[in-house]
């Protein structure tokens, strides 16, 4: 169907003030996207950009290689789904569906086939008559996305669909989003500030602030191998730990040994020699990777536990001052106010410099292997050692 | 998904019932009465002792220059209105005059209000200068009208005309009804400008930004989008409208007081002349009663067709 590549796409909005700094990225074809990042990070803008709806102040935006820039956005073969539906509401389901064929000039009896052929993907053909005020908020979703699928677009575009519905209905919703996208085989993007979607969705993730690209890669390899603080704190839940540290030890191979605030070392491994002895870094561990060790070198006090039924989250202050969230089973009889110590394997921990760069990781970690794209022949599973 | 759907097919509650008779709030409503009783009663009988006089006034015979007519003139005073052919002008002068400028304000006040919904230098200004017609009060709007504007001699329509090498018109004698219609349509467009600019301000702008996508012009949007979202805004300004062009009356007395002959004469200036000129009590209220019942069936018929639209 479609790739799509953006070439330093910048926009300011007033000279001298931008709001897109300049953005590199290549999206093939059949590939969903995740544009993630902070309010205010410029991912609605660049999306709104890509769409047409905003102008591109510098740089060059191609599908299928033509450059697009100036063309109209309804001629760029794109379709949104917009944050607020932007249903038509003094029109039925069905003419919503069948707005833009209408404009382009389809005739009725296939306008109609079209039309029910998306109702009977989305289920939504029991509400063809219907205006949009007497259908429910995942109705509404539903009726956005078809109006997407009629005009048959090269790239759909979501601007953070899901963030009006309740919890239930969006995990629902995500997941009808990915079949939708196996059944499609279309180039999806799609924004969102809520990194659990990025995760569960994308095959490629591309981590935004402040109008610059952070990171891009698939999900696991953001969770994995974030390549700076940024990242390692946007991509996983609950957040990852920061504690600052110092280098105590280092061989040549990545292998050392840092200190804590408390003076208490902890073994690392890296991909990369450690720098010298004495440089402050910032350790990173994920809550999930900490388990008890009454050796471990976290040493601290609980003071808050939550329980979430499948797992347990315990709040401790360690002995240098530092907070730190520890993740263990659901049934883990903790208890707040009592000295606790942890421990993490050393090929678990991130470092990051003091310009907030990650450390290179030893890069086997296992990653389950890339999603074949809808469309492409299954990939045959080969067992590996 | 099917799941979901079973969700939202469950039967709705049934939304509050009026309480049973008997039932505490019945009760509770009845030991209100005397408290809400002075205000109901005052309004009974500001409304209903002016109905009920004109009525008895358009069935007696009452006139002010000769004390000595009296008595029942039984349905004598509606007779001599409808074979009078002053009566059947002025309730189509009426009826042209509502219509003319319901139709110049509410397609000229849309259109105002996309143009002032677009950003333009000098915005804020521009909106204060439409709105203001709308508080210049009639007499004074007609009167600006009459001699600065549309005077052959005085006005600038005539030296426009006079610039243009052209013979000055005398608007009020050979083009009354246009004159006074232009008049008050200079009073009301603002009116329908405000209320319409409110509600295309409202309009959700993503569903201007979803009809660009689905590849409508401008004046696709206009039509498919912003005009069925100002529906309903323009059933209100229809409706406000048509109450008070019913009966206006100052801009006539002012310029033509219902002439030349009686090419401007409504059947307001047609009851004010009847009652204050021929002193004809009861002709004038069997006027205004024939102004009554136009009245309601105009509203009959807006608060029908209002009604339909307030539903979407």
């Amino acid at each position: 169907m479609a790739t799509l590549s953006l070439r330093g796409v910048r926009k300011s909005y007033q000279a001298g003030f931008e709001t897109i700094k300049g953005i590199d990225l290549d999206i093939a074809d059949r590939e969903f996207v995740v544009f993630v990042g902070p309010s205010g990070c410029g991912k609605s803008t660049l999306l709104r950009m890509i769409a047409g709806l905003e102008d591109i102040t510098a740089g060059d935006l191609l599908i299928d290689g033509q450059r697009v820039n100036d063309v109209d956005p309804s001629k760029r073969g794109l379709a949104m789904v917009f944050q607020t539906y932007a249903l038509y509401p003094h029109m039925t389901v069905a003419d919503n569906m069948g707005f833009a064929l209408k404009l382009a000039g389809v005739s009725k009896t296939e306008r109609d086939a079209k039309v029910r052929e998306a109702a009977r993907i989305l289920q939504l053909e029991s509400y063809l008559d219907r205006r949009p005020k007497a259908l429910s908020g995942g109705q509404r979703q539903r009726v956005a996305i078809g109006r997407a699928i009629v005009r048959q677009p090269k790239v759909f575009l979501f601007d953070e669909p899901l963030s009006n519905l309740d919890a239930a209905l969006r995990g629902q919703t995500r997941v009808e989003l990915l079949r939708l996208h196996e059944e499609l085989a279309a180039t999806m993007i799609y924004v969102t500030h809520d990194q659990i979607e990025a995760m569960t969705m994308a095959d490629k993730i591309v981590v935004l602030q402040g109008g610059i690209v952070e990171q891009v890669g698939s999900p696991m390899e953001l969770y994995n191998h974030p390549a700076n603080l940024f990242v390692a704190g946007f991509i996983g839940s609950p957040r990852m730990n920061f504690l600052p540290v110092t280098v105590a030890s280092g061989d040549g191979a990545g292998n050392g040994v840092v200190a804590l605030a408390d003076g208490n070392q902890v073994a690392v491994q890296m991909g990369e020699a450690l720098p010298a002895p004495g440089t402050p870094l910032t350790l990173g561990i994920r809550p999930e990777r900490l388990y008890w060790d009454p050796n471990g070198p976290f040493a601290g006090e609980g003071h808050l536990v939550e329980r979430l039924g499948g797992l347990t989250l315990l709040h401790l202050t360690l002995t240098g001052g530092e907070e730190l969230v520890v993740q263990t089973d659901g049934n883990d009889p903790v208890q707040p106010h009592v000295l606790v110590r942890s421990a993490v394997s050393p090929d678990e921990c991130h470092l990051f410099g003091a310009d907030g760069q990650a450390l290179r990781r030893p890069g086997h970690i296992a990653q389950p292997p890339a999603r074949p794209l809808p469309g492409e022949a299954p990939v045959v599973a080969t067992a590996t050692a | 998904m099917s799941a979901a759907l079973d969700v939202e097919n469950m039967p709705s509650q049934p939304h509050a019932v009026t309480p049973p008779p008997g039932s505490n709030e019945r009760r509770l409503q009845r030991r209100m009465l005397p408290l809400v009783s002075p205000s109901v009663v005052l309004l009974l009988i500001w409304s209903i002792v002016p109905l009920v006089m004109t009525l008895w006034f358009s069935f007696q015979r009452y006139n002010l220059l000769d004390p000595t007519v009296t008595g029942f003139a039984g349905i004598d005073n509606y007779d001599f209105l409808v074979t009078d052919p002053d009566f059947w002008t002025s309730l189509v002068n009426t009826l042209v005059l509502v219509g003319s400028v319901l139709a110049i304000t509410v397609v000229g006040g849309t259109l105002l209000a996309v143009l002032y919904d677009q950003p333009f230098l000098g915005k804020g200004i521009a909106r204060v200068l439409a709105i203001s017609p709308f508080f210049v009060m009639p007499t004074v709007s007609a009167l600006i009208w009459k001699n600065l504007m549309l005077h052959p001699i005085y006005g600038i329509a005539g030296i426009l005309w006079h610039a243009a090498g052209l013979q000055p018109v005398d608007w009020f004698a050979n083009y009354p009804m246009w004159s006074v219609i232009i008049i008050v349509s200079w009073e009301w467009l603002p009116f329908a400008l405000l209320i319409l600019l409110t509600a295309v301000q409202s309009l959700d702008h993503s569903q201007i930004e979803a009809a660009r996508l689905d590849g409508a012009n401008a004046i696709q949007q206009f039509f498919y989008i912003t005009l069925p979202h100002l529906g309903r805004a323009i059933s209100v300004v229809i409706m406000i409208e048509t109450i008070f062009l019913l009966s206006i009356f100052a801009e006539i007395f002012v310029t033509t007081a219902g002439g030349p002959g009686n090419a401007t004469t409504n059947l307001a200036f047609l009851i004010y002349s009847r009652a204050l000129l021929q002193f004809d009590v009861g002709g004038a209220s069997a006027g205004g009663v024939v102004a009554i019942i136009l009245a309601n069936i105009v509203a009959f018929f807006l608060v029908r067709a209002i009604g339909k639209r307030l539903d979407i």
